[in-house]
């Protein structure tokens, strides 16, 4: 009797968390908003990688200085670049970067954060000890002397997102602790630990499906700041100067005058399409927030 | 109690500046760039000695700067000198030292950045408590909307628009600058106008840039208290709206406000040295810049550096200050 409704009300529930959930994303426009613009700089980069030769995105490749035609629907830049094939290309290198220091971070976060949770003792003190005094130092100053100090020829897309991945997984680290903290209370553990399941499994079975909308959530904040932090960089000329990055964009655009001398279509358009990158990770982040965590506002 | 939260405040700002001494002693170190190399070498081939005297010169640099000493005796020195708060000596301006430098360029980004720290505060603190505060009209709610919207925006972004629409459209205002080409600075009213004019495209793209954090984080912090039993009793005493908004309600939800203004310093931080940058600002940033594009790293290690201690500072300050703002946590 007591296994049939148990069963009976497993399957009633799946679906309908599922459409809950549906129902929470139309209710959240925020983040419905973010997914929309998402969406679509994932069609224009996609689409324009088909359309365009990668060629064109390097200096020297196309007659310079010209305003957006029909034929170069964002105008070229001083240097010779065809500036849609330049932000296609850069849209990719961006997401790259963005992608891989997130995963990176993520990966760090939640591994440190596990082990500080969970084991707790010195190795927690040293970690939450260690990221407490990180936190306070301006990553920004510390990345611009790592980046500094390569030489040009080493600074890839790659390294990019290494060195902004260097100093990003504090962040994730906390927030996974704080939560496996108060996960480890909850009354699931006890049971599971009750009935003989060992650290590792307890871990894996438990608590880690429990912790999937953080880790998404946290995922999220991790790609924002490694494209914010690789932008910053790349706008005071640290970043790979050969790429297109939409950083690098503008930072040519600004060392070269480009509103001083009325090329004015130069710095506008990657500065849109990072407004609209940025814009839509943030409300995606601040939804999955809402979601993860109904209770907790953002407060800081 | 008191005496012990201080010291144990003080001790964990110094390790926070050790910590950051460290790294930035250790990664330049660390590159295979050498800088000496580097600019002479530059030098050299832009002829202004004989490249055969290249090495003779690095070595007298290298022995001049203690270049030559082993890693650990370096680093000693280095952090001696710290703790008698010498930066060194500018490598490539070179009588100038890295604490005349930073006070050459202190006062401007001090004057931007404080202004537009101190100014989004106060506007995203306010539009935030009100978007939250139910009797509050309708328009006035959701003006803080759009903020929120464009939150994850940096600075440099929004100044870009700034300058394509307001100062190469339109040209009310200058495009980049300090001052306008030709003035030589004084302390007429007229130069204090023109500097003033320059200000207000960057100062206008950091105070938008980070109002939206505030609205957002405030907002948060407003609807938790609302149902709080002090805010409904306030009301039950029949205390006007106005008194309930801002005794009960604005000056509780902005003490966790305060802590968080510590901690955002450090991107008003990153965001200003942007800024500066792209409007040609003779700030802390511009020197940064600077310092980078030639490679000059003890200006490099001074001004990371100083801006970390800075910052670091500020927090502890306002930790130490935070039981003044609620007496609740009085030890």
């Amino acid at each position: 009797m007591t296994t049939t409704t148990i069963t009976n009300s497993e399957e009633i529930k799946k679906p309908s968390n599922l459409s809950l959930r549906l129902g929470y994303i139309r209710r959240n426009p925020g983040l419905a908003l973010g997914v929309a613009i998402l969406i679509s700089l994932i069609l224009f980069t996609v689409i324009g990688l088909m359309n365009i030769d990668s060629d064109d995105a390097y200096p020297l490749s196309v007659m310079g200085r010209q305003a957006p035609s029909i034929e170069f629907p964002f105008g070229t830049d001083y240097f010779g670049r065809d500036l849609y094939a330049a932000l296609v290309v850069g849209m990719w290198q961006t997401a790259l970067i963005g992608v891989i220091a997130g995963a990176i971070g993520t990966f760090i976060g939640i591994i440190l954060g596990f082990v500080s949770a969970f084991y707790g003792g010195i190795l927690d003190t040293i970690i939450k000890g260690v990221c407490q005094i990180l936190m306070p130092i301006p990553v920004f100053l510390i990345q611009v002397i790592i980046a500094g100090s390569l030489n040009k020829d080493d600074v890839t897309v790659f390294t990019m997102a290494l060195i902004v991945v260097l100093l990003a997984w504090m962040w994730p680290t906390l927030v996974i602790r704080s939560q496996v903290l108060s996960m480890k209370e909850r009354q699931f553990v006890s049971v599971a630990k009750l009935s003989g399941m060992n650290n590792i499994e307890i871990i894996f079975a438990e608590i880690f499906p429990n912790l999937l909308p953080f880790i998404a959530a946290s995922f999220v904040w991790s790609v924002f700041s490694a494209v914010f932090a690789s932008f910053y960089l790349a706008v005071i000329g640290l970043g790979p100067l050969r790429e297109p990055l939409l950083g690098n964009i503008i930072w040519g655009a600004q060392s070269q005058g480009a509103f001083f001398n009325g090329w004015w279509w130069w710095p506008l358009a990657p500065a849109t399409l990072m407004v609209l990158i940025l814009t839509s990770l943030a409300l995606i982040n601040m939804g999955l927030d809402e979601l993860a965590n109904p209770r907790v506002r953002r407060t800081e | 109690m008191k005496i012990r939260k201080i010291i144990e405040r003080i001790f964990f700002f110094l390790l926070v500046v050790w910590a950051a001494s460290t790294i930035t002693f250790f990664i330049p170190r660390i590159s295979s760039r050498n800088p000496v190399r580097e600019r002479f070498g530059q030098l050299a081939r832009s002829g202004g000695f004989a490249p055969a005297d290249l090495e003779i010169i690095i070595e007298s640099f290298n022995q001049k700067f203690g270049l030559d000493l082993p890693l650990w005796e370096q680093y000693t020195n280095y952090v001696g000198s710290l703790a008698r708060l010498d930066l060194g000596v500018s490598m490539f301006q070179f009588p100038k030292t890295v604490g005349e430098l930073i006070n050459e360029s202190l006062p401007w980004t001090i004057g931007l950045l404080v202004t537009t720290t101190i100014l989004s505060f106060i506007i995203g603190n306010l539009m935030g408590a009100i978007a939250a505060w139910p009797k509050a009209p309708r328009w006035l709610r959701n003006l803080a909307m759009p903020f929120v919207l464009f939150m994850g925006v940096p600075p440099v972004l929004l100044a870009i628009f700034l300058l394509f629409f307001i100062a190469f459209r339109l040209k009310f205002l200058p495009l980049g600058g300090a001052y306008s080409i030709g003035t030589v600075p004084n302390l007429s009213l007229e130069f204090a106008l023109d500097v003033l004019k320059h200000q207000i495209l960057p100062a206008t793209a950091m105070i938008f840039g980070s109002v939206g954090g505030w609205v957002l984080s405030m907002r948060g912090m407003g609807i938790t208290i609302q149902g709080e039993d002090y805010v409904l009793f306030a009301e039950h005493k029949g205390l006007s709206g106005f008194t309930i908004f801002k005794d009960y309600y604005l000056r509780n939800a902005l003490l966790p406000q305060v802590t968080a203004f510590a901690l955002a310093l450090g991107n008003v931080v990153s965001s200003g040295i942007i800024i500066e940058q792209l409007f040609g600002l003779p700030g802390i940033g511009t020197l940064l810049h600077n310092a980078i594009k030639f490679n000059d790293f003890v200006v490099i290690y001074g001004v990371v550096l100083f801006i970390t201690i800075a910052i670091a500072a500020l927090m502890v300050f306002v930790e130490l200050l935070y039981p003044l703002l609620d007496p609740r946590i009085q030890d």
